[in-house]
């Protein structure tokens, strides 16, 4: 591949964003958790649970700002890098961007200060509604996000103006009811529920496997373990879920996952391993599951599922349809309001497939001179590279599927069988840490490289979104963005390794000084708060 | 979707106008005065624990303040695509080293105090201090260069083009009326960290704040008054020429625009816009005034005012114009074609309606649970949990 300005900024996003997604999840679940762990302090007054809150408060808050800090990357990078994209998508996708700093960035942000700073300046009950104002800051936030990511995967709601030479919405509620949106928000947000269940886990394992902060350890490992049940069913039911709405959106990605060469009669079997081989297009040694992904990616026994050479085809189709709009959009250009009504409908019966007459610009600059040759390469050009979709895919969903195997393990451990865990067992939930956020980073890559190559899939070619800058400027902003994430990984690592090893034992002594402040300040109403915290 | 003809579209763009300072205002204001700390602070603050009950003053609601910032970038996405595509793309370098700095600064504050190594924190310290600081001034010379035109082209298609060479949009920045204009912000913004921190700490870190606050002031009073006559006899301005209108499709290629002499004609045709100079005049002097004598509330809300009007005064001088381009004037960005559609503005509309007062609800409430200054006891009794 030739580097020019468009990989270049596509590695920028792809670091960027993924670099951003480190952090994201554990805000997510972890934001929750301790909420929950918040709430049972509060019913029972119990000091272990606010000891619990405070220790994963201040993981969660080592985390958190590095989320913060990243995500403003994400949103200025689309004005910096890609400003066509801006430019010609703007109109729908700012929407979901401002309400989300609206709705719900604003809300976690002004009321994370006063989770950790405010514990001696209010009552416990407000200090809980503090705690819940940040979780569900933190969920609403990825739901405006998902839902702008979900336009860019089905651009529902909006049609193009050849006034201004952009998309412009029609229709607000499509857009914020794409059902692409909406299975995405709840995959992903259960995504987080899970990398934080396995983190609180793993990290209380280790402390079992040492002996320290017993206590806290087995408490933290039951709140978890329920939780993350519950998140992964719901996580791998989405995913499926998504799997679905891509069989009407975005056909070409779901034959691209499963290495779909050819249009199989219903129901299509499922692919469970094999290797893609793009130049022959077909898959070798490929071990398959018949009927499978019938059932899965329709619903139904009789629907069939299109293969790649049928969608490169059908694209083909589309790109001369397109070259018709684009010679119809300069006539209207040309004549502004004056323009033709023949003319105007003959673009209108097309505009659907503009963007696919775009794909040719990166061969003509002129789409209406492109070649036969030309046409079909650009049609070629709408296949992703398959391989590492395919494998990318499987590896998330066997890890999908383990940490429900984990979760129940756990959950039968401290349901049934009195908390006790076997060593071994507490040695893979310690092993298992970093696997959620691999199949969280598996699952972005999923679904941001199996839509090219497009950005807006069908309307806007990623080649056509970038902004007219030197490569020079963005290769010294990548390779500063590199040096930079680098560094502040190296020292988030070390403060979070450094705090769970120091555990909340430290708290203690603050602890007690807080209970006996906290008790001053409430005059009055003296409960079990006043009980100094036992030391473990 | 009817509804969204109940205001019609010169209006709406009117009021995103007014929304669009109402944001730079609302993030200056607030944000602005932990820039200015975090400017102060290796100055006002000597040993670890003046710099800590500095940096405490700001501790719990920096994060918030911070979001003024990222709505600021959402909502001229939203509201104004095409400004957010050129700008932001335009000064490419500039906005990679305001990000830098926006990004540090959450995790040196909070990174900041949870190891004992003195060097970890001084290392800490300064970064604070450069990303309160950089930012500062280079909004400031962002603004100056968009007073006197950016050297940008639209083709027909509507791709940003820079003229000249990649770090020319950085070096070119550099001139001397941008420079005074960065002058001004940063200035500004210490005097407005200086009566945040009068307000919020107490001994010598206020003394000290006090101290360097006050020239702060008189340098932006005198730098601002500055840049005015120097726009009234050196700086030229842009007019829209020929028939156009107010409400038609958003695409600068429709108008004709041309060169005036001066922007300050804009006080001959709209006197009343005299009001946001002298606010920030004004607003200056008094914080400077409030600053020596040592009030508190009083001097915040001066600094407040004054940063009102100055922001202010740039957007009323410029209207209609947002963002003019000094080497293709007609593809200048101005209110009437460079807004997102009719029925997204509303939209948009809608949404802040409903969510900018609860936002205003809740932060003043965190501020008043948060009232009352950070002494050097509170950081030593909670050391573990404060920054």
């Amino acid at each position: 591949m030739e580097f020019g300005i468009v990989e270049l900024s596509r590695l920028q996003f792809a670091m960027t964003a993924m670099y951003h997604f480190l952090f994201v999840p554990l805000t997510l679940g972890l934001s929750v958790i301790v909420a929950i762990m918040e709430t049972v302090y509060v019913m029972t007054n119990r000091p272990i649970w606010r000891q619990m809150t405070k220790f994963w408060g201040t993981l969660f808050g080592i985390n958190f700002v590095l989320g913060v800090a990243t995500g403003i990357t994400m949103e200025f990078q689309f004005g910096m890098n890609w400003s066509y994209y801006s430019h010609y998508v703007g109109d729908i996708f700012g929407a979901p961007l401002a309400i989300e700093g609206l709705m719900a960035f604003f809300l976690e942000a002004t009321f994370v200060g006063l989770f950790f700073f405010g514990w001696d300046r209010m009552s416990k009950v407000a200090h809980l509604t503090v705690a819940w104002l940040v979780a569900i800051g933190s969920n609403f936030s990825a739901l405006w996000i998902l839902i702008a990511n979900g336009w860019m995967q089905n651009p529902v709601g909006a049609e193009f103006n050849p006034q201004t030479m952009r998309m412009e919405m029609t229709d607000f509620f499509a857009v914020l009811f794409n059902e692409v949106a909406q299975a995405k928000f709840v995959h992903t947000v259960s995504a987080g529920y899970v990398t934080a269940s396995v983190f609180v886990i793993g990290v209380s394992a280790w402390y079992l496997l040492k002996d320290r902060h017993v206590q806290l350890a087995r408490r933290s490992i039951t709140v978890a373990a329920a939780f993350g049940l519950a998140s992964a069913f719901s996580v791998v039911l989405l995913g499926d879920e998504s799997g679905y709405s891509a069989t009407h959106s975005q056909k070409m990605k779901l034959a691209a996952i499963e290495a779909m060469w050819d249009t199989h009669a219903a129901p299509a079997p499922f692919n469970l391993v094999g290797f893609p081989d793009q130049e022959a297009r077909k898959t070798h040694y490929a071990l398959e599951i018949p009927w499978a992904m019938g059932l899965i990616g329709t619903r139904s026994l009789d629907t069939e599922i299109p293969g790649i050479n049928d969608l490169v085809a059908q694209a083909e189709t589309r790109i001369r349809s397109g070259i018709i709009a684009y010679d119809a959009l300069m006539h209207i250009r040309e004549a502004r309001e004056a323009a033709d009504p023949a003319i105007t409908a003959t673009f209108e019966a097309h505009s659907a497939d503009l963007g696919f007459a775009f794909l040719l610009k990166k061969y003509v600059d002129d789409p209406r001179r492109a070649t036969e040759a030309q046409i079909v390469a650009a049609s070629n050009d709408t296949v992703p590279t398959v391989w590492p979709l395919f494998w990318a895919f499987r590896i998330m969903v066997v890890l999908g599927f383990a940490f429900i195997g984990t979760m129940a393990y756990f959950f039968w451990r401290s349901s049934f069988r009195g908390m006790a865990y076997p060593r071994p067992a507490l040695w893979l939930a310690v092993g298992m840490i970093p696997a959620p956020w691999i199949a969280a980073e598996m699952g972005w890559f999923v679904a941001e490289f199996g839509r090219q190559p497009w950005t807006v899939d069908g309307v806007l070619p990623t080649a056509m979104s970038v902004s007219a800058l030197s490569i020079t400027e963005v290769a010294l902003t990548l390779a500063g963005f590199v040096a930079f994430y680098t560094v502040l990984f190296i020292i988030e690592m070390g403060l979070m390794l450094k705090y769970i090893r120091k555990g909340p034992f430290q708290d203690v002594a603050e602890t007690d000084a807080w209970v006996l402040r906290h008790n001053d300040r409430l005059a009055g109403r003296r409960d079990a708060d006043a009980a100094p915290v036992p030391a473990e | 979707m009817i509804l969204h003809e109940l205001l019609s579209y010169d209006v709406l763009r009117v009021i995103w106008w007014g929304l669009l300072g109402v944001l730079l205002i609302g993030f200056a204001v607030t944000d602005g005065f932990d820039m200015g700390v975090g400017a102060l602070l290796p100055f006002v603050g000597r040993s670890d624990l003046e710099r800590r009950v500095t940096i405490n003053t700001i501790g719990p609601v920096w994060e918030g303040n911070q979001v003024w910032f990222v709505l600021g970038g959402g909502a001229i996405f939203a509201a104004w695509p095409p400004l957010y595509a050129v700008s932001f793309s335009g000064f490419y370098l500039a906005m990679f080293v305001i990000l830098a700095s926006f990004i540090v600064r959450p995790v040196a504050f909070t990174y900041r105090s949870k190891r004992d190594d003195p060097r970890w924190r001084s290392s800490w310290d300064w970064a604070l201090c450069a990303s309160g600081a950089i930012p500062a001034l280079l909004f400031g010379v962002a603004v100056g260069s968009v007073i006197q035109g950016v050297p940008f082209h639209l083709t027909d298609d509507l791709h940003t083009i820079y003229e000249g060479a990649w770090y020319m949009k950085f070096i070119g920045l550099l001139d001397p009326f941008s420079i005074l204009a960065g002058v001004v912000s940063l200035a500004m913004l210490v005097m407005h960290g200086a009566a945040w921190l009068t307000l919020k700490a107490e001994g010598v870190v206020q003394t000290r704040a006090r101290a360097i606050g006050s020239v702060a002031a008189l340098v932006a009073v005198a730098a601002y008054a500055l840049a005015g006559v120097w726009m009234a006899v050196g700086i030229e301005g842009f007019r829209i020429v020929g028939d156009y209108v107010t409400d038609g499709p958003s695409n600068p290629l429709h108008f004709q625009v041309e060169r005036t002499a001066s922007w300050l004609g804009a006080y001959a045709e709209r006197p009343w816009i005299v009001i946001a100079p002298v606010m920030g005049l004004v607003g200056g002097l008094l914080t400077f005034a409030g600053l020596r004598a040592g009030r508190e509330v009083s001097t915040l809300l001066f600094s407040k005012m004054a940063i009102l009007g100055v922001i202010s005064s740039v957007g009323l001088t410029m209207f209609p114009f947002i963002m003019p381009s000094s080497s293709d004037p007609r593809s200048s960005l101005t209110v009437w074609n460079s807004s997102s559609s009719h029925l997204t503005l509303f939209i948009m509309l809608v949404s802040t309606v409903i969510f900018m007062p609860l936002i205003l609800i809740y932060t003043a409430w965190v501020y008043k649970v948060l009232w009352g200054k950070v002494t050097e006891a509170d950081v030593t009794d909670n050391s573990q949990s404060l920054y």
